[in-house]
């Protein structure tokens, strides 16, 4: 017995001895190695992302990252702070997938950003720029090779058609001699030249991209690495005016826009990103094409968040008072089975049941032998949306009340049972309020999710039936599918509008949900 | 682009101080961006990276030739598979300078990609031009401009069960008859599997339904004296386009049962094949199935209706794409131009999936082997590119919701006149 007990009580002895020094030397060399492989690996995370931003100059990142590391390294090098080091990572996270996002949306909502105003106005010049090159009709293709003098980037050119060869700089075109043709006409060496390699020549492909070599009518710009042809940009930029001249128009910057517009109106295709300030928020209240639908759409939308709420939460707590009951028998096996749909992938299960409601070959209507138009009409269409949601959704509200049940001490059912409550008695005034207790912020939750179920309407109905005279919104639409149509399905992306939309359905999820739980807690307050 | 720049460092720092990963978007493989850096010297940088997206077959296809091209210049090749959502996701990627260098794709993104300055036009020679077949030139032509390489192109065409209907029908209306007599006599369930509904649940089918339309005398888009289609002449909304709805509803769930919105691609490709129906409105995508099920089956153009235009159905052209913020253009360039435009690459692609080769020689030897192919080049001859302006956006969701409202049986006029506002105020706006 004393042999067992002397280790124990020296160990004891000896942990409180370590924790005591702590500050002076290191624990373990189990946690030496944790913390070095942890320090290690944020500085190896920081290298990484410095990487790329010292590539293309950006300074700005390459500080905000160092700040950080360091910031990182003193929280963890140091033996104190100690909140700091829960601190640090919970508030990196939160800026990361938080306040980043929100951030972000909010920007987006105040910009035009979406087709054809994606990038900066430097890139929507050069892409009108590259696209305007038009081939000459009929004019000589060359054989190209990528050179070099003196560093310089030169196209060794050879038109095989009048067995001529050429050098070809930004300064323009020059005869030479002495060259070597290899297979295809295309020029191997020439003296004064070295020739570039197709990998090297493609490390230089930014700039062999950008060379035009001047030539009367135009200039020669390569296509590839091997070819060039003589070519003429219809369209031009010009700084001084700000504006986009060729083809005998002009193009203006119109920089509330973003993009180049013709006196007529027409404008250039390719636009840029502008701040068009609260624009997209107004439009959301203001333009009539928006929110012409809005108020039928958002009566739908609350209807079917409470009604999938309210009946999967009742289905969902009869059921499991079924099975709490104490003479039930195979209580697992059903259990097992009603949790079924909720294991199930409920995005495949939204397109299986969308293909169960098909009017001809549907199973809903070949088992009952009918005809049903179920997704062709509002109101069936309605209620198989909500039919839908409600057999994937009652088994989260089975198992959650399943589990509240049990918490439920049965001394407060026989202590009722004993005052003479009836059984409807006991289930009102006992097991529903306790019950309500332990589900209420799950049905707060429940609704904030349900009502922006973009997956349960979009993946059934695609938001239809539509009206035959008005085809902007359907009988099923959510806000979340409507806007997503307004801003992705007509008009192409955009993602201004359909930032400043979603802030608006945030601000909606944001104020019931604060109803609810405040009603959450009033509930506490009566037990 | 401050405003990128400074929402990836945030990320990346938040990630990198954190020590939370999952936010790592891998790819970028540690070298640095090129094209980012114009002025660094040949000898330091790594080998370049031609990254190339295609969807699973195409990318099982190109990997040969891509690797051939890699190993010959002493570069590296990669091929991506992106098999959703290919569109949208080049243009966020490219956005973010994480796009391919080339791209596999349809002809109708070329609109939506060029207003986005997201790929490079390819100069090609008139002789190389007219390599291709004329459908196939004139759709990655837009604005004046070719921006792909093409390689397939896809139509509709009528398939008939020659056990069930041993004539091909001249018309659509004598294709109804001979559907209806078969259902009749108890031969067959359906009167023909046209799709029309979409996939995605309830919305029409306006690339299924597109022939029926122009062949009742409706059309979508005017053409510009270019060939492009002209947004400002719009056709939904015409009497034409009335009178041509007033012939599909003729045919609707109210008037002969021969179209029901009921039937998507997918379950009137299961009746043909499962002989529940005579024929079938399909591209060559359903020839696999077809011979698979071991039908008998014939493929001729789809029917004009009785008096009627010629049914003109979209052809949409698959291509290939140079991208104008990928990191090796020109080198792209050159892998796309000659490499991808030779008809080793288009015969290979035919042999990994019997679609209409776009390059004459390669169609040449498709229909030597296959005689289907032939008979699609026939069902092609009347259609139209799939517009590729990016005004369309405007058009598929009203005119697939019209085509459902006909279908089912409301009143044409107002459903028509309604689609054509919603397009107008559409367009309007897109400008």
């Amino acid at each position: 017995m004393t042999v067992t007990r002397t280790p124990a009580r020296h160990d004891r002895a000896g942990t409180r001895s370590a924790r005591r020094g702590g500050v002076f030397r290191p624990a373990s060399a189990r946690a030496v190695t944790a913390r070095v492989l942890a320090l290690g690996l944020i500085i190896g995370v920081a290298l990484w992302a410095a990487a790329p931003l010292v590539a293309s100059g950006n300074w700005t990142g390459v500080a905000i990252t160092a700040l950080a590391t360091g910031a990182a390294l003193y929280a963890y090098l140091t033996p104190r702070r100690l909140p700091l080091k829960y601190l640090l990572p919970t508030t990196f996270l939160l800026l990361a997938f938080q306040v980043f996002p929100v951030v972000h949306t909010m920007s987006l909502a105040l910009s035009n950003a979406g087709d054809g105003h994606l990038g900066t106005k430097q890139e929507a010049i050069a892409a009108i720029e590259t696209s305007s090159v038009r081939r000459e009709p009929g004019s000589a293709e060359f054989r190209l090779t990528v050179a070099v003098k003196d560093d310089a980037l030169v196209f060794l050119l050879a038109d095989p058609a009048k067995g001529a060869a050429y050098a070809g700089t930004a300064d323009g075109l020059r005869r030479i001699g002495g060259v070597t043709l290899g297979p295809g006409g295309r020029i191997t060496a020439a003296e004064g030249y070295t020739v570039l390699t197709t990998a090297q020549a493609s490390a230089r492909g930014t700039e062999i991209t950008a060379l035009a070599v001047p030539v009367k009518g135009g200039a020669i710009r390569s296509q590839g690495l091997t070819r060039a042809y003589q070519g003429r940009a219809a369209l031009a930029y010009d700084a001084a005016c700000d504006c986009v001249t060729g083809q005998g128009t002009t193009w203006r910057a119109d920089e509330e826009q973003g993009r180049f517009v013709a006196a007529d109106g027409s404008a250039l295709p390719q636009g840029w990103k502008v701040g068009v300030g609260l624009s997209n928020l107004a439009a959301a209240l203001t333009n009539p094409k928006i929110n012409a639908h809005v108020a039928s759409v958002f009566a739908w939308n609350l209807f079917y968040a409470v009604a999938v709420v309210a009946l999967t939460a009742a289905l969902g707590v009869a059921g499991a008072l079924v099975f709490h009951h104490p003479r039930m028998r195979g209580v697992r096996f059903y259990r097992t089975l009603i949790v079924l749909p909720y294991a199930m992938p409920a995005f495949a299960m939204l397109l299986v049941w969308r293909d169960l409601f098909n009017t001809d070959f549907g199973l809903i209507n070949r088992l009952f032998g009918l005809h049903t138009d179920w997704l062709g009409t509002p109101l069936t269409a309605r209620l198989s949306v909500l039919l839908v949601q409600l057999w994937l959704g009652f088994p989260y509200m089975f198992l959650v009340a399943t589990g509240a049940l049990q918490t439920i001490p049965a001394e407060y059912m026989e202590a009722a049972q004993v005052d003479g409550a009836s059984a409807w008695q006991r289930f009102g005034k006992v097991t529903l309020p306790l019950l309500l207790l332990a589900l209420a912020p799950l049905l707060v939750s429940s609704f904030a999710f349900n009502f922006n179920n973009f997956n349960g309407i979009f993946l059934v109905t695609s938001g239809g039936p539509f009206p035959s005279d008005d085809p902007t919104a359907g009988a099923t639409d959510l806000l979340i599918t409507y806007t997503f149509r307004l801003a992705f399905g007509q008009e192409g992306a955009r993602y201004g509008l359909a930032s400043a939309m979603s802030i608006y359905v945030y601000l909606i999820v944001a104020v019931i949900s604060i109803i609810g739980f405040r009603r959450t807690r009033a509930f506490k307050e009566v037990t | 682009m401050p405003a990128l720049g400074l929402a990836m460092c945030l990320a990346l720092t938040a990630c990198g101080g954190g020590g939370g990963g999952g936010t790592a978007n891998g790819g970028a493989d540690g070298d640095a961006p090129s094209s980012a850096a114009p002025a660094a010297s040949p000898a330091g940088s790594a080998a370049a990276t031609l990254t190339i997206w295609a969807d699973q077959k195409r990318s099982e296809t190109l990997k040969p030739f891509a690797e051939a091209f890699a190993k010959e210049n002493g570069v590296t090749a990669d091929i991506v598979v992106v098999a959703q959502n290919q569109q949208q996701t080049f243009v966020t990627a490219s956005q973010a300078g994480k796009g391919p260098d080339v791209l596999v794709g349809a002809h109708d993104w070329i609109g939506n990609l060029v207003q986005n300055g997201l790929i490079d036009p390819i100069q090609m020679t008139q002789d190389q031009l007219a390599g291709y077949v004329d459908v196939a030139r004139k759709a990655v032509t837009y604005d004046g401009q070719v921006y792909g390489v093409p390689y397939a192109v896809e139509n509709l065409a009528l398939f008939r069960n020659t056990g069930l209907a041993p004539e091909a029908p001249k018309t659509f209306d004598e294709l109804v008859a001979t559907g209806q007599k078969l259902k009749a006599a108890g031969k067959v369930k359906e009167i023909v599997g046209y799709p029309i509904s979409q996939q995605n649940g309830q919305s029409g089918d306006t690339y299924h339904m597109y022939p029926l339309y122009t062949s009742g005398g409706g059309h979508l888009f005017g053409a510009k004296p270019d060939g492009d289609p002209d947004p400002a002449d719009m056709g939904v909304g015409t009497p034409e386009s009335i009178a041509a709805f007033e012939r599909i509803a003729a045919l609707g769930e109210k008037g002969a049962g021969a179209l029901k919105r009921s039937f998507t691609s997918d379950n009137a490709a299961a009746m043909f094949t499962d002989g529940r129906t005579a024929f079938l409105v399909a591209g060559p995508w359903r020839l696999a199935d077809a011979r698979a099920a071991g039908v008998k089956y014939d493929v001729t153009p789809v029917p004009p209706f009785k008096g009627g235009e010629p049914a003109r159905g979209f052809v949409g052209v698959q291509a290939f794409f140079v991208a104008a913020k990928g990191r090796n253009r020109a080198l792209a360039q050159e892998f796309v131009t000659n490499t991808l435009a030779s008809p080793e690459v288009a015969q290979a692609l035919f042999d990994a999936e019997p679609r209409m080769p776009a390059l004459k020689t390669a169609l040449a030897y498709a229909s030597g082997k296959d005689p289907d192919v032939a008979k699609f080049e026939a069902a092609a001859r009347d259609g139209v590119p799939l517009p590729a302006i990016p005004q369309m956006v405007a058009v598929w969701g009203p005119f697939n919701n019209l085509i459902h409202a006909v279908v089912k049986g409301e009143p044409v006029e107002p459903a028509v006149k309604a689609a054509g506002k919603a397009i107008t105020e559409q367009l309007g706006k897109t400008g």
